[in-house]
């Protein structure tokens, strides 16, 4: 009697579990046999991905298959997934590698050749060298933001005190102590500040500028959301440094109740990131691949990429929600470096800036 | 021999499972660095070491985890006599609140850290932000409870009486304990510290928060080379180090864990009241719930704040999708996929883990028979000892082809969640099989019970307070997993981390909201689920 009254327990609980397992539920991703039309698309994406639902539902009954997202990672994950599997590719077309990491996929060859058609305004944003030199293109531009200095305009007002707008003033000794930014080695901005740096110093002058910016008491944080949240004066939380690392967008998420922005991009410090798309070599649905990466940009999604990724989309012609319009204004000409040079130094530089900052 | 192939035939599933889930994986990413260019380059692998960034990473690591594995110890073993062997009003919530940093996102723990220790917080007077001091508090932060719990597990039935005989023959209770008490605990207390040294060492987020990148763990390290340099051979160097580390460890380990008597007399005696002789537990539980409790009451209050007043706002937009349709989810349903996913992590860690046990905790007749147990038990230990991000590209580029095609698998995230909790689970549960008499279970054969009934009728009376332990760690787990969890998780179905994750990351005063307050609820699920579990009377137990 005593182990049937154990075993009650025991059941109920298996019972629970097969009441709330996953297991049995349908991944709805049959694999298709050798030779038959392929019903599925697979996107391989990083973490950030969003599409909307609506937009899913449109390219599905547009394009005859169904859209499978796989989103894992940051965009460094994700070149290193796709490089690292590109003889048996986890898809068949992949967003989300950008122009920090782009030269190390496209050297590797994980993309097949595609020359989408692109929509007003986005030549400027291809990769500097994909589809040059007579070589087919195989990277397409989907959307772009820009990673800059934000400073906190109330409280510089408060203070009485200039806020800074160069690069160079944020080695001011006025300004000692006030900047906190996501170091290099562990946040995609944090890379994409110091690749602004060394783009405006040069490949020999930025290891003393980095010296004199740590100096000047700069706050270095893992990632993006620490800077922000947490010690930025008008992020989440109650920090109290009034310049951040941030992005181009971010003054159009600090209105105020009276209607205007708190913070402002400082658009002499920017460095821009830009989201490609493209078709996997060994893709098993090329022509689905394809038709997302169309997809991808038409007005629809265009429209929908400062809401739902918060970036810029690279169609010029698309309408931007009113607060972004009005508060989040892009660099006409941000810094750069040839993502060559970007692919050759980027050990080297990590390196260099660690023991900088270790010091 | 015979006995040799029962073994074998017991560990066979389990072994399978790790071979295909971890073993594989490991050697696939192992050979992409030895075998750079398609060479063998063992000579380019430990050039890697003689570099002074990674000299210094590897000394770093070794020296906080073994710092904040000690602070665990040190805090949880009285805590754990206090809040296992000890009655009072509020036990079971203070207990189900201890395990609760368990399950927190470390980002998210981050940031309630840094809002009380950084420049602006009310602690920050201190100067404790990006410190190795920091560090290691957030590590025993979140390593705490494994101590308490699993060393609770084990005292909670430990019998009394040798320590009462002890005391009336004149020994004084710090004499006891430390003659008697702490060799009947040791194998607990050595087991737990291993698995917390294992936790400290592979910790990711922690270590990148609070150490305000002045510092890098070996962990880190390996994250950096593998996802953003693909410099894969340092990368495998790393790797090899820490599997020599483990290696070592677990021979440490078996040799102190071994008591020359493991069988304990076990009573459930009604534990008696707090009395003055209890200080140290008092004191180490205060310590234990002012640096639990302080991070937790923060993130508390910054979930239901918006803007400079209190508002429940935070929380009533969790069931939308966020201000700006940001997730594809509401976070409530988020929540649903984490609770499911996490009793599909608990009821396959749980089942191997109990095999596991078994396998390992039965008394060796010879010599090869203990070294193979031995050894079993050890291996059943690496994952912990393994960076999450070498499994998961080792997933990607070793499970790939049929038969073993799982990289799209609904499966590998509760896989991937049940063999982290695994070793928490073997280790909760051997120390306690270990300690059952065996001539109890000859006695049950004797009688006529066979294997089955022996097992229901012996083991599992006792058994059960730390299946349930073991079964709340690997819920936990589960729930609060991230690492491998980012790496794998498909877009569709996201765990509360992963939303989390991505609300945090964005600006706008809503989506930070709205992350603290998931956080809480998540945090608040656990807690009952650890009280709903530790409720579960089991009548035969008090008979026993």
């Amino acid at each position: 009697m005593r182990s049937v009254r154990v075993c009650v327990p025991l059941v109920a609980l298996a019972l629970a579990a097969t009441a709330c397992s996953t297991i049995g539920e349908s991944s709805g991703s049959e694999e298709p046999e050798d030779g038959a039309t392929p019903t599925e698309v697979v996107l391989v994406t990083h973490e950030s991905f969003v599409l909307p639902k609506k937009l899913v539902k449109q390219f599905e009954e547009e394009s005859g298959f169904d859209l499978e997202v796989r989103a894992a990672g940051d965009a460094g994950v994700l070149t290193n997934k796709l490089v690292l599997t590109q003889d048996n590719p986890l898809g068949d077309v992949a967003f989300g590698v950008d122009n920090t990491f782009a030269s190390r996929a496209l050297a590797e060859g994980v993309f097949a050749p595609y020359d989408a058609t692109l929509p007003e305004g986005a030549e400027q944003y291809l990769l500097p060298g994909d589809g040059e030199d007579g070589e087919a293109r195989a990277l397409t531009p989907v959307d772009n933001a820009s990673v800059c200095v934000n400073v906190d305009d109330t409280w510089f007002a408060e203070q009485d005190l200039a806020a800074p707008t160069s690069l160079d003033d944020l080695v001011d000794p006025a300004y000692e102590g006030l900047f906190v930014t996501p170091g290099a080695a562990t946040s995609s901005p944090g890379m994409a500040f110091l690749l602004a740096t060394i783009g405006a110093y040069g490949e020999d002058g930025w290891q003393d500028y980095w010296s004199e910016l740590m100096d000047n008491d700069t706050l270095l944080t893992d990632g993006w959301s620490d800077a922000y949240q947490v010690d930025f004066t008008q992020g989440g939380g109650k920090g109290d440094r009034p310049i951040v690392l941030s992005y181009d967008s971010s003054p159009a998420f600090t209105i105020a109740d009276d209607g205007t922005s708190t913070t402002s991009a400082l658009l002499d410090t920017c460095f821009r990131q830009v989201e490609y798309a493209g078709v996997l070599e060994g893709a098993a649905n090329p022509a689905g691949a394809e038709a997302l990466v169309d997809f991808l940009l038409s007005p629809d999604v265009q429209a929908a990429l400062p809401e739902s990724m918060y970036v810029f989309p690279v169609d010029a012609s698309v309408e931007l929600p009113a607060e972004w319009a009005e508060f989040a204004e892009q660099p006409t000409e941000p810094i750069t470096v040839d993502p060559e040079a970007i692919a050759e130094g980027r050990d080297d530089w990590l390196r260099d800036w660690s023991d900088i900052t270790s010091r | 021999m015979r006995r040799l192939f029962v073994l074998a035939g017991l560990a066979a599933v389990p072994l399978a499972v790790l071979g295909v889930f971890f073993l594989l994986p490991i050697s696939g990413m192992l050979a992409e660095g030895l075998w750079a260019d398609g060479t063998f380059d063992p000579g380019a692998v430990l050039e890697v070491l003689a570099r002074p960034r990674v000299q210094r990473v590897i000394w770093f690591t070794v020296w906080s985890s073994v710092l904040a594995t000690a602070c665990a110890v040190l805090l949880g073993v009285p805590a754990a006599h206090l809040l296992h062997r000890r009655r009072f009003r509020g036990r079971a919530a203070l207990r189900a609140l201890l395990l609760v940093p368990f399950v927190l996102p470390t980002v998210v723990v981050g940031v309630a850290f840094r809002e009380l220790i950084g420049e602006a917080g009310p602690l920050g007077f201190l100067g404790f932000d990006g410190s190795a001091g920091a560090i290691v508090a957030g590590l025993v932060f979140f390593n705490v409870a494994v101590v308490i719990r699993a060393v609770g597990a084990a005292w909670e039935s430990l019998d009394t009486r040798p320590a009462e005989a002890a005391a009336s023959l004149g020994a004084s209770p710090a004499h006891v304990f430390r003659t008697v008490t702490l060799p009947a605990l040791r194998p607990a207390i050595v087991s737990a510290a291993s698995v917390v040294f294992l936790f400290c060492a592979t910790a990711f987020g922690v270590v990148l928060t609070l150490g305000g990148l002045r510092y890098s763990s070996v962990e880190t390290e390996i994250y950096l080379l593998t996802t953003n340099l693909l410099d894969l051979q340092a990368a495998a160097a790393l790797s090899i180090v820490q599997l020599l580390a483990i290696t070592a460890l677990l021979v440490v380990t078996t040799r102190l864990r071994s008591v020359p008597d493991p069988t304990l007399a076990r009573s459930v005696a009604r534990h008696p009241r707090v009395s003055r002789g209890d200080w140290p537990g008092l004191l180490a539980t205060s310590v234990v719930v002012v640096l639990v409790g302080l991070p937790i009451a923060a993130l508390v209050t910054g979930s239901l704040q918006v803007g400079d007043h209190w508002s429940l706002e935070n929380y009533r937009a969790l069931t939308t999708e966020g201000s700006r349709q940001a997730l594809l989810v509401p976070v409530t349903q988020a929540l649903v996929t984490s609770l499911r996913t996490a009793v599909d992590a608990t009821w396959m860690s749980l089942s191997l883990g109990l095999l596991i046990a078994v396998i390992v905790s039965r008394r060796s007749r010879t010599r090869a028979e203990r070294r193979a147990r031995g050894l079993l038990d050890g291996l059943f230990m690496l994952p912990l000892g393994v960076s999450a991000v070498t499994l998961g590209f080792g997933f990607l580029i070793t499970l790939d082809e049929p038969p073993l095609d799982f990289r799209d698998s609904l499966l590998l995230v509760p896989i991937a969640q049940a063999l982290v909790a695994l070793p928490l689970v073997v280790r909760t549960l051997a120390p306690v099989l270990g300690g059952i008499d065996d001539r109890q279970r000859q006695a049950a054969a004797s009688l006529g019970a066979g294997p089955l009934r022996t097992f229901v009728t012996v083991d599992l009376p006792v058994m059960w307070k730390p299946l349930l332990a073991a079964a709340g760690f690997a819920f936990a787990v589960s729930l609060g997993e991230f690492g491998a969890t980012s790496f794998l998780a498909r877009d569709d179905n996201p765990t509360m981390p992963i939303v989390i994750f991505h609300l945090i990351g964005h600006p706008g005063a809503m989506n930070y909201g709205m992350a603290l307050a998931a956080s809480v609820v998540l945090a608040a699920t656990t807690a009952v689920v650890m009280l709903l579990v530790e409720r579960l009377r089991v009548p035969s137990v008090g008979a026993f």
